[in-house]
């Protein structure tokens, strides 16, 4: 067919790709050790990330909670197992449903919003404005910008887990007559150190992810205006499909170390 | 008398696409050269040669006595302090105010700081841009002659002693592009930087030049002042005179 691309471009460009990300993410490290540390914008990259997101991530997680008790409520009575709700439903929120579910709707609004701002800045010549300039852009956007989003995450999941708790509280205290007190010792009760470690470490490695598509998305942006548009997508679109990768390879390693 | 930037035999290619095909040039103390060349001739790639935005495939290119290619990144750094940009769509940063854009450099080179301090400093190049009371507001609640006034400040801030201007009147109206070389001339005098000016504006070349190069097909085409180059008989010098 002519114009159409012989596979074996496209596996080059795909190994190319893949070299050019694990080049960004060696820089990455190394320039996250090497002095002058940009302080004053990694604070403000966690206020920007974590502030813009609280409203959208505490909504969801208050939804995700009501949701998931009213839906599993009718099954457990049906078994007459009404009493382990709490403990079915802090587990399962706690160990997979909040970080993942918190963390894609991060990928949607942190990583886009990354890919998208740097983008437009290499487009405009923002970037090119820094580095003339005697300053280390990928210092100051990119360093702050991952480090920000891995630090960030985690918090953002912890508080969804806990307004995801209230919200499953709520619907347990209106139709099955629970106290808040005896909702809660419920699910800390048969919560152990193998359901919060493994849950709270792998959503740094989500924070970490995002925070590194968005950025090497944008970073690399090219071909004006469609190109930023593009950035903000794919970066999405990878960063989604890497977070359940990383799901997986989290869930592996932890059965190793917790015997799951 | 050494040249601030000295340039031999530079060749430029994108894949297939030759782009500067041993292009040459000397720019001295105090003086203002104008590069001149039709659209896509290699004129912002040799600018962006010059700060290495771009690596050079081949050739000579000093500035201020250093090789430019090869050179470690903090000696580049230093050198990059010495040398301003301006850029063609001004390149401010769309989420700073003024007061950050003229700050961001000169906090990541505190060596650069006066005894006046930060805060005087960005006072006192805004005035010599005259947009001293833009000091507080974002860059899209200013007009495009004002944008490229302000990243003609924040290129001043860190004292250069080169200015690399790109298309320092483009887009913009003839009027605002008349205040904008007036005001070339006036920083010119003031902060005593020599510059090197790439335009297709024959107004701005004629008022701020003190030599022209005519870059064509990636080359010296014709050197000279702007009164001897008006003179010419060359097709393709003459026709950027029409």
């Amino acid at each position: 067919m002519p114009g159409a691309p012989f596979p074996g471009n496209q596996l080059k460009e795909y190994f190319r790709q893949t070299g050019e990300v694990w080049l960004f993410t060696v820089r990455f490290f190394r320039e996250a050790i090497r002095r002058p540390f940009e302080w004053r914008e990694l604070l403000h990259q966690c206020y920007t990330i974590g502030n813009k997101s609280l409203f959208l991530v505490g909504m969801t997680g208050f939804i995700m909670g009501l949701v998931l008790t009213l839906q599993t409520r009718p099954t457990m009575e049906e078994f007459g197992a009404v009493a382990y709700m709490p403990s079915m439903v802090g587990i399962s929120i706690i160990r997979e449903i909040g970080p993942v579910i918190t963390a894609l709707i991060c990928a949607g609004k942190i990583g886009s919003s990354i890919g998208a701002e740097l983008g437009s800045m290499k487009v405009t010549e923002q970037i090119a404005a820094m580095e003339v300039s005697g300053t280390n852009p990928f210092k100051f956007l990119v360093v702050t910008r991952i480090l920000a989003a891995t630090l960030m995450v985690p918090l953002l999941v912890i508080m969804s887990d806990t307004i995801s708790l209230f919200g499953s509280f709520l619907v347990e205290h209106f139709k099955g007559e629970v106290s808040f007190r005896l909702f809660f010792n419920q699910i800390f009760r048969n919560l152990t150190f193998g359901d919060l470690i493994p849950a709270t470490v792998k959503t740094f490695f989500f924070g970490f992810a995002i925070g590194l598509v968005g950025c090497f998305k944008g970073y690399y942006s090219r071909e004006g205006t469609a190109g930023v548009g593009r950035a903000a997508n794919s970066a999405v679109v990878i960063a989604s499909m890497l977070l359940f990768v990383i799901d997986f390879i989290a869930v592996l390693v932890a059965d190793i170390f917790y015997d799951l | 008398m050494e040249p601030l930037i000295e340039i031999k035999d530079l060749y430029k290619s994108f894949g297939e696409n030759r782009v500067l095909n041993g292009f040459k040039l000397g720019l001295y103390e105090g003086e203002n050269l104008v590069i001149v060349g039709k659209s896509g001739s290699g004129k912002s790639v040799l600018l962006k040669c010059i700060v290495r935005l771009l690596e050079a495939d081949s050739g000579t290119l000093k500035v201020l006595g250093q090789p430019i290619p090869g050179l470690d990144q903090y000696t580049l750094d230093q050198i990059r302090t010495e040398v301003g940009f301006l850029f063609q769509g001004s390149a401010l940063y769309d989420s700073m105010t003024v007061r950050e854009n003229l700050e961001f450099p000169l906090r990541r080179h505190p060596e650069k700081i006066n005894s006046q301090g930060v805060e005087t400093m960005v006072l006192n190049t805004l005035r010599s841009v005259g947009l001293a009371h833009t000091i507080d507001l974002m860059p899209e609640e200013l007009s495009g002659g004002m944008q490229r006034r302000i990243a003609l400040a924040r290129t001043l801030i860190l004292q250069p002693r080169i200015i690399l201007y790109d298309e320092p009147t483009s887009g913009l109206d003839p009027i605002t592009s008349k205040e904008i070389i007036e005001l070339m001339l006036k920083v010119q005098k003031e902060y005593q930087a020599s510059a090197l000016i790439i335009t297709h504006d024959m107004d701005c070349a004629r008022v701020i030049s003190n030599r022209m190069i005519i870059l064509f097909d990636g080359q010296n085409h014709a050197e000279g002042t702007y009164s001897e180059l008006s003179r010419s008989s060359d097709p393709v010098v003459q026709a950027f005179f029409k």
